[in-house]
């Protein structure tokens, strides 16, 4: 995928993909990462995407889609600009991760898998993140935050907020 | 960033260079790495796989093979490229110890890649890490350039005649492709629905070649057993179990955290001294010795060496050292629910007992948890993990069925004081959230 014009992602992301279909030394070896460096960028799987990492890869739409359903990070809805992630898993469990998750669900007034109206974020429950030493935690994005309380849920989201503030309106930074 | 902790009864050997700026590659030098990846290109393959024997070190993803042994199965001659592949997939419940080994020595993952390389004949390594472990990739990504800018992986490794690359892959989640023929299909770019064993990656394995797989704390561990030399290592460990493992201490311990100890150290010396006990003084109910998927111990059952062989005799597994502590405050049915909420939701489908039997056990157990249970569901629950065990291709189904049965048996009065009727004694998320 020389043409650039032909992309739907950014220059640098394109550059990235055009990169990483060579590094393998089988091509289809890129399609996992494709797509979750494509839905970092985009937001979620969305059919032009998933037409172009097809391209890209050389497998069919079908193929993409097959394997793509398989992998829970993946998704074919859009999230929120920052994606909440509490993990309830059982060391998180033992030390309150269900409390986290329901505070998050009382402050943003949305529950698993939802996203509030003004699109900012999303909610969901999700399994063991490797912070078991420092639970309760959760990721927003990519980004951990440990050894939680329900108390400091209010400021981790106000935290957010004026980060998507001072970020103006860039998409899924 | 996750704290460290210390203790100290520690022998700090995988963990030696945490905290200490490794992550940079001169800091690591300086701390003699790499010296035991030139040492290998010196000493060559047989060398390097009788040191690993002689190591006594064994998997720790969870299984426990010897990794040496693993590393002589590899056909010598091969038509096909031969390859490395490290595990960094981490997603057993309660085992966050990867996490620290890429966070503060990502050099280590290397150098020891590098030597297994050299050990099987392999010119091309791959490290898998789990797709929620992005900031940990971007650590690994800058310490593989940094590694290629000083010749030490390339063409001409350490100015050698020998070649050896490696790739770093993310997965996008799933705790499946932790086990190893799902890892390779997942790095082949398709659904990590495991493979028919035989044959065996040794054989047939990444792309159809040979192909060593190692956790991330293996293979993080074989530069120190070649500093420190093969006798010295299994030295510290207990018999036919080499060396130190970190291990992950989560759940209601005062200190939470990867302390590195002796293989064969006491587990309830570990959670009463080196964690600090139960948290806020309360009593002790139970304790998962080795990540979710491994049968649960009582306080009783607790005087024992973590090894893989004492674990082993107690009726538990020492699993990826991921040490679930459970305060008597706590729900065995709630624990148990939350425990088979995930394999349900982590199982693939491609083998019917464990896409069957976990849907059937979680239902169960909501019920149960929720009040509306009946006697005949206790025998219900142990019947339908019976008939999990082994009758899977990969060890999902095994992973799910064993702890349950661990609770049926050893907490049945309290699954019996769930009784329809009766509201849970602790009464804490009947409703829970269903992922």
């Amino acid at each position: 995928m020389s043409d650039e014009t032909m992309t739907l992602f950014s220059p640098m992301l394109a550059a990235r993909l055009d990169a990483l279909v060579e590094k393998y030394p089988v091509r289809r070896s890129a399609l996992v990462p494709m797509l979750l460096y494509a839905q970092d960028e985009i937001g979620y799987l969305s059919d032009a995407v998933t037409s172009e990492v097809a391209h890209r890869v050389g497998v069919t739409e079908l193929e993409v889609r097959n394997v793509a359903s398989y992998y829970s990070m993946l998704r074919f809805k859009p999230a929120g600009k920052y994606n909440v992630q509490v993990c309830t898993n059982i060391s998180c469990m033992l030390r309150g991760g269900f409390e986290i998750y329901e505070r998050f669900q009382e402050e943003l007034g949305i529950g698993h898998k939802s996203v509030t109206s003004d699109g900012l974020f999303s909610l969901e429950e999700v399994e063991c993140i490797g912070a078991c030493c420092w639970a309760p935690a959760i990721q927003v994005n990519y980004e951990f935050h440990d050894d939680l309380t329900p108390e400091l849920v209010p400021g981790i989201l106000d935290a957010y907020r004026l980060k998507a503030k001072t970020e103006g309106t860039d998409a899924h930074a | 960033m996750p704290r460290l902790v210390s203790h100290p009864d520690e022998v700090k050997i995988v963990s030696q260079r945490f905290g200490l700026g490794a992550d940079k590659i001169d800091r690591y030098v300086e701390l003699g790495g790499y010296d035991s990846a030139k040492k290998c290109l010196a000493q060559g393959a047989d060398w390097i796989i009788n040191e690993m024997k002689a190591s006594n070190l064994r998997g720790r993803g969870g299984a426990g093979f010897p990794a040496g042994l693993k590393w002589s199965f590899v056909p010598k001659q091969s038509a096909k490229p031969k390859y490395v592949l490290v595990n960094g997939d981490e997603s057993e419940p309660g085992t966050c110890k990867d996490h620290l080994i890429f966070l503060h020595d990502p050099h280590a993952v290397i150098e020891g890649t590098i030597i297994a390389g050299l050990a099987i004949g392999a010119k091309l390594g791959f490290i898998y890490l789990r797709g929620e472990y992005r900031y940990l990739l971007e650590i690994m990504e800058k310490a593989v350039a940094d590694a290629y800018a000083k010749g030490f992986l390339g063409k001409n490794i350490f100015g050698s005649d020998t070649e050896f690359q490696i790739i770093t892959h993310s997965g996008a989640g799933a705790y499946e492709v932790g086990e190893e023929s799902a890892l390779m299909e997942s790095l082949e770019g398709k659904r990590g629905v495991p493979r028919i064993k035989p044959p065996f990656p040794a054989v047939v394995g990444l792309y159809g070649g040979p192909t060593v797989i190692n956790n991330a704390e293996t293979i993080a561990t074989v530069p120190h057993v070649i500093a420190m030399g093969a006798a010295a290592y299994a030295e510290v460990g207990s018999p036919r179990n080499g060396g130190t493992r970190l291990f992950s201490i989560s759940g209601h311990v005062e200190r939470p955290g990867v302390y590195e100890l002796p293989m064969g150290y006491n587990l309830k010396k570990m959670i009463f001294e080196v964690a600090g006990g139960v948290r806020g003084g309360r009593g002790l109910k139970a304790v998962v010795p080795g990540g979710s998927s491994t049968p649960v111990l009582l306080p009783e059952e607790i005087d024992i060496g973590m090894d893989f062989d004492q674990v082993g005799k107690a009726g538990s597994m020492l699993g990826s050292g991921g040490v679930v502590v459970i305060d008597d405050q706590t729900c065995i049915v709630e624990f148990a629910l939350r425990t088979i909420s995930f394999y349900q939701h982590e199982s693939c489908g491609w083998c019917i007992p464990c896409r069957e039997g976990t849907d059937w056990l979680k239902k169960s157990l909501m019920r149960f948890h929720a009040g509306f249970g009946e006697a005949k569901d206790i025998d219900n629950i142990q019947y339908l993990a019976e008939n999990m065990l082994g009758r899977t291709f990969c060890p999902l189904g095994d992973a799910a069925a064993m702890p349950m049965l661990g609770f049926v048996k050893k907490f049945r009065k309290e699954f019996e004081a769930h009784l329809s009727g009766k509201p849970c004694p602790f009464a804490k998320h009947v409703e829970m959230a269903v992922i």
